[in-house]
């Protein structure tokens, strides 16, 4: 076992890890942060989607030993500080961007990633940045309608569906 | 998985001497080795993550105008140079997702060579030059059939010299299920060859199309390979695609990227 430590949301936590553990794997089990989902556990579906030093990535594709040192935020790092949803989380329920919610948390951590540099990104580039993220209720519609209107763009013509 | 050890060696020396190991292998973004590695169909004793070596990481231009890619450097930050050209700009910015992007890197896609992944083929294309620790290899050497190339066992890919096409393109017919090239084509056009490399279509890995390479070096437009047909025997058949079918995809991208290059 060797030791891990790195920022969670704004924490530092660390604990004992063995090589093959993945992050996911510490942030789920070892810190009891379970808004980050495993949905396909093949790196294909982005359920478990989390920034590692500001960057998007799988976090069923990294071990946690490679996050030493880092700072790693989670879908639980993502309301405002009131515990109120933030810009993104409200807008995916304001327009129906989830239905059962699984694919969720890494869908807003892409979305988040994307806003990031983009603050007023088009549908199209709304729709390759979720080219990782899979969803298997919602048609991807609403998702990306739930985008637009998070960025401050006017959705009030995109039909809903 | 099966459990390893893992080293995270901060120089290019530190990890030669790990890799030295029993069953050692060397860790790059983990995108195809971990899922690898969660099917056991690799089990290696130790892992040698390689993410932390800042002197693999990185792009400059050389002297000569090619420009160096370090073997650790991620899609996305190939994507995102000024100095890397318009073709492997294309390349870098759609393999896979964001997030593979920002871990995958070009020393791991070139080592693994898959037989439907991009970088091989802006390679081979563009006559790159892989430096290891130990030697320079010529793309037209480096790949030698699906999943096999010229690495010795625990060699490792420190950069990637690239020549600068004066025009080049990249064409991904993208397989929607997996975003890897069901066929891809490169094309490089220097001042007195073009070079057409392509990938995800043979069952021999990445290849160059010679016959389209000549009629292009004659006569660079589309034209002059519409009335090929290549054979669809050796070609990969499977559920996404059959021979004959990538077969035909070969001549469409090309001509595709001859249209585009830039
Ligand atoms: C969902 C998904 C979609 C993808 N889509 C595409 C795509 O469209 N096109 C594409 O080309 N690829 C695609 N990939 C693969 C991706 O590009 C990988 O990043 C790449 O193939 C391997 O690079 P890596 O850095 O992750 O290497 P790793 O997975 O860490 O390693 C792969 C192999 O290379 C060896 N290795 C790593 N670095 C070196 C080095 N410097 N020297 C010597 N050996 C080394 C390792 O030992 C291992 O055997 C996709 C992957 C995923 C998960
Ligand atoms: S659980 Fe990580 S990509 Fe599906
Ligand atoms: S809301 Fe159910 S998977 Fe996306």
């Amino acid at each position: 076992m060797s030791n891990v430590t790195m920022t969670v949301n704004g924490k530092t936590v660390s604990g004992s890890v063995e090589g093959r553990t993945l992050l996911v794997e510490f942030i789920r089990n070892d810190l009891h942060l379970t808004g980050t989902h495993v949905g396909c556990d093949t790196s294909q579906c982005g359920a478990c989607a989390v920034h590692v030093d500001g960057k998007l990535a799988k976090a069923c594709t990294m071990f946690a030993l490679e996050a030493n040192g880092s700072e790693v935020s989670t879908i639980e790092g993502q309301a405002n500080e009131d515990g109120s949803l933030n810009v993104i989380q409200q807008a995916f329920k304001d327009h129906h961007g989830l239905q059962c919610g699984f694919c969720t948390p890494g869908m807003v951590m892409a979305a988040a990633d994307l806003l990031k540099t983009n603050s007023k990104p088009t549908e199209l580039e709304i729709r390759e940045h979720l080219e990782g993220n899979i969803c298997r209720c919602t048609g991807y519609h609403n998702i990306v309608k739930a985008i637009l209107a998070a960025s401050g763009q006017d959705v009030s013509n995109i039909a809903a569906e | 998985m099966y459990n390893f050890e893992f080293k995270q060696p901060k120089t290019i020396s530190e990890a030669l001497n790990a890799l030295k190991s029993d069953e050692a292998e060397a860790l790059a973004g983990g995108q195809t080795l971990i899922p690898t590695m969660k099917q056991r169909l690799a089990s290696p004793a130790t892992l040698v993550s390689l993410s932390k070596i800042s002197e693999m990481r990185g792009i400059c231009k050389n002297d000569d105008g090619s420009i160096s890619i370090g073997g650790g450097t991620t899609h996305a930050d190939v994507a995102a140079n000024s100095n890397i050209f318009p073709g492997l700009v294309t390349l870098a910015e759609n393999i896979g997702d964001p997030a593979v992007r920002n871990r995958g890197t070009i020393g791991g896609s070139l080592a693994n060579n898959d037989p439907a992944a991009c970088y091989p083929a802006a390679a081979l294309s563009a006559g790159a030059t892989i430096v290891t620790d130990s030697r320079e290899i010529s793309a037209d050497d480096f790949f030698q059939g699906m999943f096999e190339t010229a690495l010795e066992e625990s060699e490792i890919i420190l950069s990637v010299r690239f020549p600068v096409p004066s025009l080049s393109s990249y064409q991904k017919f993208v397989q929607p299920a997996s975003r890897f090239a069901m066929v891809g084509v490169f094309l490089s056009k220097f001042e007195n060859e073009t070079r057409v490399a392509i990938t995800g279509a043979s069952e021999e890995g990445v290849f160059r199309w010679k016959e389209a390479e000549r009629a292009l070096n004659e006569d660079f437009s589309e034209g002059s390979i519409t009335d090929f047909v290549l054979e669809p025997s050796g070609m990969i058949g499977d559920i996404h695609a059959s021979k004959e079918y990538r077969a035909h995809l070969v001549k469409v991208m090309t001509k595709r990227a001859v249209k585009s290059a830039s």
